[in-house]
């Protein structure tokens, strides 16, 4: 398939090479179009949001009040920090005029008063990259005050975290940008109605808007026959773990896991099988390897399959994992990255990694296996935002799906050394 | 308690948002690239700059994970440890950074050279196992060149 996000284009973070190959071409159409016409078009696309939760972007888009009476807001969401997702990063890196391209016509489509790019802090040299091809792209007049003679202005800024997986969450993401720590708001209101500052906003992942260019250029119509047909659109997949050659593909959603894992990334090192593999990033449910055949990256076939697409962060593991070890060091990572507001996630998370602690060491008790899911169970749909949910679903789905390797660390009547 | 040019740049950031307090997070980061990390002191200086609480800024100092309210080494060696990069082994990477720096996670070194730390995903499972000195990414890692690399360190 031809690649439209990451084409093999050199330079293509360069102004004049983007222009060159087609580049604000969409912009310069969309202004010509209506506002809500812009809408129309990406609802027509079936664009779904490449930040994790799948939502369809012109409906968010569409919730957004039409008048102008007050500020209305746009952050992109460049947050990314979930375990296995390394694909925004590229974007940054190798077609920034994309995403910003993508954005400035979100802005119009909106009537955004000031969009802003959320960057996750670790990210300070890609921060750096962005705002680079932000400065080209004000000079071009692209961006700011009367955008190409259109009448229509707006802004467009980095905002750089500071190390917080939760401000991913959209929510947290706003009182993040706001001056406060990340905690999630409750829902509703919902942003469109109160978001940045109390105003209208939306929030949309930096993939998502560099989708968008290429559903203006080339047309809804065409953009929804890419891959499968509910879930539409060319996809970074990011390829990790136990695969020989590891890293982010671009290809059509639907592509199936096993060709993704053994054609694209190069298979299994060592011609070894796969034991498991998380297909969209740790939030997202664990698969058994022998139960791949037909399981495809799109949100449907996932969802069928038991788990889901989340970030398309696909983690392979071999069959001499300790898979034990792994669900341990994930359910570290929820309970160290919780804001602390719920009492089920601060609480829940913290009791499911000590849990799993004795699982690691061979010290854990018979009921244990079953405990922990109790405790995820508690946890799941009991929270202001999704990291419960997230923190809850690796658990379940190792428990379920590989139960004995669990029961297997229950501390035997004779102490055995691990 | 910024210089001259900080306290411009950080005044100037007061356009890009409707609300001052906006501009805290990226304060602070000016304010920890100027001395290294955020005392108290800064954190109250902050405060007033932008007109919120002490309790605020240090609520927000203390929650994400990039704020140093201490000093650290001058090369802070971050290590990740989460799932991709555990499976390339990322445990050897941690052992080689620890016994080399001469300091365990969570420390910094007798010389005061190096701070080691554990750190979530950095976004470079294709690159793990990893680790990341300030903004620089270091991937593709074994044993041996996570040695060099360290030695490398001045």
């Amino acid at each position: 398939m031809e690649k439209f996000i990451l084409p093999d284009i050199p330079n293509l973070h360069q102004i004049d090479v983007y222009e060159q190959n087609g580049g604000y071409a969409a912009l310069k159409k969309s202004l010509t179009m209506k506002p809500g016409e812009v809408i129309e078009e990406v609802k027509k696309s079936s664009l779904r949001g490449r930040g994790g939760a799948c939502f369809p972007t012109g409906l968010k888009w569409s919730f957004m009040p039409k008048g102008n009476d007050k500020p209305k807001y746009l952050a992109v969401n460049g947050d990314e920090s979930e375990p296995g997702t390394f694909k925004d990063r590229q974007i940054f890196e190798f077609n920034p005029h994309l995403m910003i391209e993508g954005t400035i016509i979100g802005c119009y489509a909106m009537g955004i008063t000031a969009a802003y790019i959320y960057i996750r802090g670790e990210y300070g040299k890609w921060i750096g990259m962005v705002d680079k091809a932000l400065a080209d792209a004000y000079a071009k007049g692209y961006i700011g005050e009367n955008i190409l003679g259109s009448g229509f202005s707006t802004n467009i800024y980095t905002h750089k975290g500071a190390g917080a997986y939760i401000c991913g969450e959209e929510s947290a993401l706003m009182n993040s940008l706001e001056g406060d720590r990340g905690y999630p708001r409750v829902k509703p209101p919902f942003p469109a109605q109160k978001g940045l500052w109390g105003m209208p906003t939306t929030i949309n992942n930096v993939e998502t808007m560099a989708n968008v260019p290429l559903i203006i250029n080339k047309g809804a119509e065409w953009y929804s026959k890419i891959g499968a047909p509910k879930h539409p659109g060319p996809i970074l997949v990011g390829i990790s773990g136990h695969v020989n050659t590891p890293g982010v593909y671009e290809v059509p959603t639907g592509v199936p896991l096993l060709t993704l894992i053994n054609e694209y990334a190069g298979g299994v090192p060592n011609g070894k099988k796969i034991k498991a593999v998380i297909p969209g990033g740790s939030s997202t449910m664990v698969l058994r390897g022998e139960n791949l055949e037909g399981v495809c990256m799109d949100a449907d076939s996932l969802k069928t399959a038991g788990s889901s697409v989340g970030t398309a962060g696909l983690i392979v593991m071999d069959e001499d994992t300790d898979l034990v070890k792994v669900l341990a060091r994930i359910a570290h990572f929820y309970h160290h990255e919780s804001c602390g507001q719920c009492t089920p996630c601060r609480e829940g998370t913290g009791w499911l990694e000590k849990m799993l602690h004795r699982f690691e060491h061979y010290e854990a008790r018979m009921e244990d296996v079953d405990l922990l899911v109790d405790v995820a169970n508690h946890i799941e749909g009991n929270t202001i935002c999704a990291l419960g949910d997230a923190a809850a679903w690796p658990v379940q789905s190792f428990v379920r799906r590989f139960r004995d390797e669990f029961e297997k660390r229950v501390k035997q009547e004779e102490t055995i050394a691990a | 308690m910024l210089t001259q040019e900080n306290l411009q740049k950080a005044e100037s950031l007061f356009n890009k948002y409707p609300q001052k307090k906006a501009a805290l997070l990226p304060i602070l980061w000016i304010a920890q690239e100027q001395e290294g990390w955020i005392s108290e002191d800064m954190m109250r200086y902050v405060g007033d700059l932008i007109g919120v609480p002490y309790a605020h800024v240090l609520g927000v100092v203390t929650f994400y994970t990039m704020y140093k309210s201490k000093l650290h080494g001058k090369y802070h060696i971050e290590v990740c440890t989460n799932v991709s990069c555990m499976l390339k082994g990322s445990d050897k990477i941690v052992s080689t950074v620890e016994q080399q720096c001469g300091a365990k996670i969570g420390q910094t070194s007798a010389d005061g050279k190096f701070t080691v730390s554990e750190v979530e995903c950095m976004g470079a499972c294709g690159g793990a196992p990893m680790i990341a000195i300030g903004e620089e990414y270091y991937e593709n890692l074994t044993a041996e060149k996570t040695e060099q690399l360290l030695a490398s360190l001045k």
